[in-house]
């Protein structure tokens, strides 16, 4: 009986001391889309986290804990989203989460953040994520304003006023054109031509002569492959010299590919990262870029892109604000991730503030233009 | 509107119309000879293509031999989806064998998506990209080249049908089964006859097509459903209905968009579609059915 005692007691002492101890590592959660339509996005972003974890426990960890991503597949399904955000906050209790990869279902699993109060880095686009202001959201790619921003600064100093507008009748073409439709006006530019095609669609003809007739001085196409490559070709074909520009939804050599010859002379504001060899030696990413694009290339043997990228930045954005704080509880990091400034990541320079959970603005991107098939940075 | 510009809506909604033609000759075909649509159609358009780019990239083949590879290929593919897939429950009803040709449908899809990513891939057009001048408007040479075949395929058919007598059996096997059966017809034959066909002209519409509007893993569900409207158009089982079907839907769109809203070019095809179903529901150039009691 007295033994049986002792053996409770010492039991209940052992149980009380593992509880008691700290855990041993820092968990921060990823839901991403890795397979599914968006895989394109999810994919190399799973890949640059791994790789980021490695990169990380390797040099000491976070705070001198290791770092562990827990990292959760989506297949670009919103439902599957949100169960992977619900265990990833109700079990496997993370400090925060980067991710998911596409907007949709960023905006579906917003609220369960703000009621758990943990911090949501998102690594897709959308302005609604962070526009109003949730305290526990950010994101991490530039946004659609940034990218009409810096054509706008272009088409202002060639002095081409009159702007035909060709939009993808889709997510992404659609928040463009209602950037397009807010920006261009009252910065003095002529919408002269509104355009829509759809995101199946394999002829642009029809619209691209409507815009011809309209008598516009550039025209801007908002879509992701392939629909900009036809409206590339379409243009050639009918013989349209008037200056074209395309949205960084088609910042990737397949655009290239698909389009051939009439990609030649099209003009494009993209990340510096597609051409990080180009950009000066005493730009603050420079090294980052080139170093990010190499190890990913030898790892992964695959091409590194934008999107893999914005992984990057999701979790280097969340290990700063920890290493600020010198803190891994969530409120602190949220608050912390609002103190960043000039943090240099793949998609720019970031300057996080209460009012501003993006953090980038127009000069993430640089204006290209492609020539022999490749992108040129223009003055 | 100046006429420089109506022409060129004409010729681009003839150009994307030509697209929704071939594939609607591709229905008409199997539909005739067992009364199943074939919702498979689009994919043979899309292996067609895909096959194509396949064999020219990989296999380092020049373009023609290319095409006459993949439109082989596409037509043993028909052959093996009859043979595996609707043969062994030919005995089923109308509605199940075509449920099936939509699993297969998907099945061709993943199986294109694993094999070739689902990434956008495009042909070199047979003739250059230089455009032709017509009037104030340009032609691509491309479209020139679809079209013509597009004609020639439609005239095969058509003295393919009632000139030749497995034609003619194909289209007694659609009328009845049992009688053709009854005089010596070799129903299974026919059947399986109509698949290698509609997969030969469905590759070849796939393959000459690809130079226009690219190809990927996907591009067979659109053109299949656009193909079975213009189907429906053109009065479901005559392949001259279905040719001119597809040409009208192509026209349609191209002229919604260049004159109304590019927004609701797709909305303006199909509303004049059903409102000409009202009116006829045979379709333009269908014959009424008529009822045996």
């Amino acid at each position: 009986m007295k033994l049986k005692g002792l053996v409770l007691a010492l039991a209940m002492a052992f149980l009380v001391s593992a509880c008691s101890t700290e855990p041993e590592s820092v968990k921060i959660g990823a839901v991403l889309s890795a397979t599914g339509p968006a895989s394109f996005l999810g994919e190399p972003e799973k890949n640059t986290m791994q790789m980021l974890q490695e990169e990380i426990n390797a040099k000491g960890g976070v705070l001198g804990k290791k770092l562990e991503i827990v990292i959760y597949d989506d297949e670009t399904d919103v439902n599957k989203c949100v169960l992977a955000a619900k265990k990833l906050l109700d079990k496997d209790g993370v400090v925060a989460v980067a991710g998911p990869s596409v907007s949709g279902n960023t905006l579906a699993i917003i609220k369960f953040f703000e009621e758990a109060k943990i911090p949501l880095v998102s690594c897709a686009a959308s302005e609604k994520i962070v526009t109003p202001v949730n305290a526990w959201v950010f994101n991490t790619p530039q946004l659609d304003r940034h990218a009409v921003t810096r054509i706008m600064l272009d088409a202002k100093a060639k002095g081409l006023n009159n702007i035909a507008i060709i939009t993808v009748s889709n997510g992404f073409g659609q928040s463009g054109r209602a950037v397009l439709q807010e920006l261009l006006p009252p910065n003095g530019f002529n919408l002269v031509a509104d355009e829509v095609y759809g995101p199946k669609d394999t002829d642009m003809t029809a619209q691209l002569t409507k815009i011809k007739a309209a008598g516009a001085d550039a025209i801007i196409c908002w879509g992701t492959n392939p629909g900009p490559a036809v409206v590339a070709r379409n243009r050639v074909q009918l013989g349209i010299d008037t200056p074209l520009y395309m949205s960084h939804g088609v910042a990737s050599k397949k655009f290239i590919e698909l389009a051939g010859p009439a990609a030649e002379g099209i003009m494009l504001p993209a990340g510096r990262l597609i051409v990080a060899d180009q950009i000066p030696d005493d730009n603050p990413q420079k090294p980052l870029l080139l170093s990010y694009a190499k190890a990913y290339t030898e790892k992964y043997n695959a091409p590194v892109s934008t999107f893999g990228g914005h992984g990057w930045d999701s979790i280097k954005l969340i290990v700063e604000a920890i290493n600020m704080g010198k803190s891994a509880k969530p409120a602190d990091i949220r608050d912390n991730l609002e103190k960043i400034k000039g943090f240099v990541g793949t998609g720019g320079v970031f300057n996080y503030s209460p009012e501003n959970h993006n953090g980038l603005d127009e000069n993430a991107f640089v204006m290209v233009v492609i020539k022999d098939g490749d992108w040129k940075i223009m003055d | 509107m100046d006429s420089a510009s109506l022409l060129q809506f004409l010729i681009s909604g003839l150009t994307v119309g030509s697209t929704y033609g071939l594939t609607a000759l591709g229905f008409t075909i199997i539909f005739n000879t067992t009364g199943i649509i074939n919702f498979a159609q689009g994919e043979f358009v899309m292996l067609g293509g895909m096959l194509s780019v396949f064999f020219m990239r990989i296999a380092g083949l020049d373009e023609a031999s290319a095409i006459v590879l993949a439109v082989a290929a596409v037509t043993l593919a028909g052959a093996l989806i009859e043979r595996f897939t609707i043969r062994p429950v030919k005995d089923a009803s109308i509605i199940n064998l075509i449920i099936i040709t939509i699993g297969v449908s998907i099945f061709i899809r993943g199986l294109a998506m694993l094999a070739w990513g689902k990434d956008t891939f495009a042909l070199p057009p047979f003739s250059g990209d230089a455009p032709i001048a017509l009037f104030g408007a340009v032609v691509m040479p491309q479209s020139i080249w679809v079209l013509a075949i597009s004609l020639l395929i439609l005239s095969g058919l058509k003295a393919f049908f009632s000139g030749t007598i497995y034609g003619k059996g194909m289209l007694a096997c659609a009328q009845d089964k049992k009688a053709a059966y009854l005089v010596g017809i070799s129903v299974e034959r026919m059947v399986l006859l109509s698949f290698m066909i509609s997969g030969l002209v469905g590759a070849v519409g796939g393959a000459i097509l690809a130079p226009i509007t690219l190809t990927s893993f996907d591009v067979g569900v659109i053109l299949g459903l656009k193909g079975f409207a213009a189907c429906i158009l053109g009065g479901l089982g005559n392949p001259f209905g279905a040719a001119a079907g597809g040409l009208i839907l192509g026209v349609l769109e191209s002229f919604g968009a260049g004159l109304l809203s590019s927004a609701y070019k797709d909305a303006f095809a199909f509303i004049i579609l059903l409102l000409l179903l009202f009116v006829r529901p045979s379709g333009l150039f269908g014959t009424r059915e008529a009822k045996r009691v």
